[in-house]
């Protein structure tokens, strides 16, 4: 016995062991939660369209300019929005308590209003053609205004009553921007000065646009998930997760004794990459996500069976340890490509084709694969090797053989 | 260990049959049990603050024309009241469900939504369209890779092994009319890998094999030592995914419960049709091919 691999040996044994027990918590729990762990409501809102108009581009853009304001109004947290193909759009609300009245909020077509002074309303978004951000004299970003035909007689009226006063333009009920008249404008087109930014003016343009939102937008999917229920399957998961890596852990400690505990080592670390790497890719913790890491690791196990069941026919023909070793795992090693090669085209037909949580099990399952592989052959290796330099014992019987 | 996997291959063949016919009637005649992923509809899962009973909840739902409903206990015994239920019924503009709710609230007592869902009948066959879609993508994509790594014979001969799989879960599923759900696909498509990477496992060793093969060794005894020298791994392996599996299936939350029992069934079968299929069937093809071959040279020489 060479006492100093043997030290060698514990201490990164140690390291990793330690590692893990500091990183893996706050890991976890820094990883963003998905609504089935937390509690929300996930909708599936498409545009449709009506008699009036055809859902285009512009029209679902608008749609997700106002979905946007509207979620900003009710205040939640980390909310999110997001367009899916031509004319879906998906929102995300965490934590909500009474779904139905919010989602009935989303839904309903925006009312944009022109008030004078008085606060009474002189026009409607049905009065406004176009508006568009331009970019005026001076190199000022202007918004620029066009109205229908009747939308056109009445601005000229509101103007002409109103120079030197404030106009105010109103979205749902909220004040979007308040210009002062200059002078009265009777060709049905206006300019309203003072944004900032190309982009506020943008911004403003299309807020003004969807307040004569043509198109109708229905639920096609609601899924609500009480606070209750998420922390219950969130418990459920984490002891599922710890049942499921102790029957593994038992199992490969049983049947290959110190390379069973290299394995589990191996499996360690493993995890710990899995886990950070998802927390690199900012990828949200769901259900069927932590299914996929459980399910990863005993896939994770297959790669190291491989290689110990190889060594141990290697070592059986007569070699030594160390070359049998060498031997198991370049043999093993076209196999688990193959054999992962596999596994890894579905993952990617499931992200490439499946939608919300199942392409978050995709993306687990297919990160596990690479990454199983390679703390297979990397660290499983490097551990057994130093093992073998420590020289504990010649004795087959305690890898496994 | 000495195996004659080959030699009684239609034994196997036929085991395959007795697990595949009750499951293949019941698709034909009472179809499956498809959940509202598929078909559209909302589930809501309710936790009351006093124990109810499907009676109660029945007589409510009628009184809003829901009376095709299915009510459901949520409890651990056979009792016949319980303080959580689950409803499914069709779709629910939100106006209704608001309704039936302070209806609900008023004749049974306060209660909880632990989770409503509600999904409308176009996503609904939306998602039975991509689910084939990706089944045949896998399908195509894979007989590509190994007929690329192996030969065809090979990779045709595996995507039996796994429409064999899938059929089973199918099959199962339908007979005990266990709900499907979109999760449902995620494993039918994980079962595949799977079961993919269990017969490349035989047919790597058996192509290692036949490199150093001696030509007193006969075909079939190749194949059987290939079976042989992998058959530990094969199990192995089939036990640690059966533990991370099983740990999620009977310890795992309720949303996960047929997704983990879909795998659970598809990897005990994929890992016996690896054994037992795969290359069986690759051996019997190849075994037809050469007695047409012979009978084409006989016929030659006449």
């Amino acid at each position: 016995m060479r006492v100093g691999n043997v030290a060698k040996f514990l201490s990164v044994v140690a390291v990793i062991i330690i590692g893990f027990s500091y990183f893996i918590s706050p890991l976890t729990t820094s990883i963003k939660q998905g609504l089935d762990l937390q509690g929300g409501t996930h909708v599936v809102l498409e545009a449709v369209d009506t008699p009036e108009a055809k859902v285009d581009e512009d029209a679902v853009r608008r749609v997700v300019k106002i979905i946007e304001k509207r979620v900003n109004e009710i205040g939640l947290t980390e909310p999110i929005i997001q367009r899916q193909g031509d004319r879906r759009i998906i929102v995300e609300l965490p934590g909500i308590k009474e779904p139905e009245k919010a989602i009935e909020m989303l839904g309903k077509t925006a009312l944009l209003e022109f008030q004078d002074e008085s606060g009474t309303t002189v026009m409607t978004g049905k009065d406004l053609k176009d508006a568009k951000a331009e970019m005026g004299q001076n190199k000022n970003s202007v918004v620029a205004l066009e109205f229908s035909d009747q939308g056109g007689k009445l601005f000229a009226d509101l103007t002409t009553k109103n120079v030197g006063k404030h106009i105010s333009i109103l979205l749902d009920k909220q004040v979007l921007t308040s210009p002062v008249v200059n002078e009265p404008i009777p060709n049905g087109k206006a300019v309203i000065t003072g944004s900032r930014s190309i982009e506020e003016a943008q911004n403003l343009a299309i807020l003004l646009r969807s307040g004569s939102l043509p198109v109708k937008v229905d639920v096609m999917e609601m899924r609500t998930v009480g606070p209750t229920l998420g922390q219950d399957s969130k418990e459920k998961s984490e002891k599922a997760f710890s049942i499921g890596i102790a029957l593994i852990v038992i199992f490969m400690l049983g049947f290959y004794r110190l390379s069973g505990f290299v394995a589990t080592i191996a499996l360690l670390v493993y995890v710990l990459l899995l886990v950070g790497s998802l927390k690199m890719l900012q990828a949200t913790m769901t259900l069927p996500g932590i299914a996929g890491i459980i399910l990863s690791m005993g896939v994770a196990v297959d790669a190291n069976v491989l290689i110990f069941e190889r060594f141990k026919e290697e070592y059986r023909s007569g070699k030594t340890l160390r070359a049998a070793l060498d031997a198991g795992f370049s043999r093993a090693f076209n196999t688990i490509l193959d054999s992962n090669v596999s596994i890894m085209i579905t993952a990617s037909v499931l992200f490439v084709l499946g939608t919300g949580p199942i392409k978050g099990f995709a993306i687990t399952l297919g990160l596990g694969v690479i990454l199983s592989m390679f703390t297979a052959i990397t660290v499983s290796r490097y551990l057994l090797r130093m093992l073998m330099q420590a020289n504990v014992t010649k004795n087959g019987k305690y890898f496994g053989a | 260990m000495k195996f004659d996997i080959i030699g009684k291959r239609y034994w196997w063949f036929a085991l395959s049959l007795i697990v595949l016919i009750p499951g293949l009637i019941s698709m034909a005649l009472q179809g499956f049990n498809l959940g509202i992923d598929f078909t559209g509809g909302t589930i809501l899962d309710l936790k009351f603050a006093s124990s109810v009973t499907v009676a109660q909840v029945r007589e409510v739902l009628v009184d809003h024309r829901l009376e095709n409903s299915v009510i459901q206990l949520v409890s651990t015994d056979q009792a016949e009241t319980s303080n959580n239920l689950f409803i499914r019924t069709h779709v629910l503009s939100n106006d209704e469900s608001q309704i039936l709710f302070t209806d609900m609230e008023k004749r049974l007592g306060a209660f909880e939504v632990l989770r409503s869902e509600k999904v409308g009948a176009v996503m609904g066959s939306e998602l039975t369209q991509q689910a084939l879609l990706n089944l045949a993508v896998v399908c195509a994509l894979l007989i590509a890779y190994i007929s690329y790594r192996f030969e065809y014979k090979i990779a045709v001969s595996a995507i039996l092994a796994i429409l064999h799989d899938v059929m089973i879960v199918l099959g199962i599923f339908s007979l005990f009319h266990i709900e499907m759900d979109s999760s449902f696909v995620a494993a039918i498509l994980t079962v595949i890998g799977y079961s993919m990477n269990e017969a490349i496992v035989v047919f790597d060793r058996i192509r290692e094999n036949l490199k150093t093969h001696r030509k007193t060794e006969s075909f079939q005894d190749l194949v059987n030592r290939s079976i042989g020298q992998t058959f530990t791994r094969t199990l192995y392996t089939l036990l640690t995914v059966l533990f991370a599996c099983g740990s999620l299936h009977f310890f795992g939350g309720e949303s996960t419960k047929n997704f983990s029992l879909a795998m659970l069934i598809g990897f005990l079968s994929g890992a016996y049709s690896a054994i037992f299929n795969a290359s069986p069937i690759w051996v019997t093809w190849k075994e037809y091919d050469e007695r047409k071959r012979a009978v084409l040279k006989t016929g030659g020489s006449k």
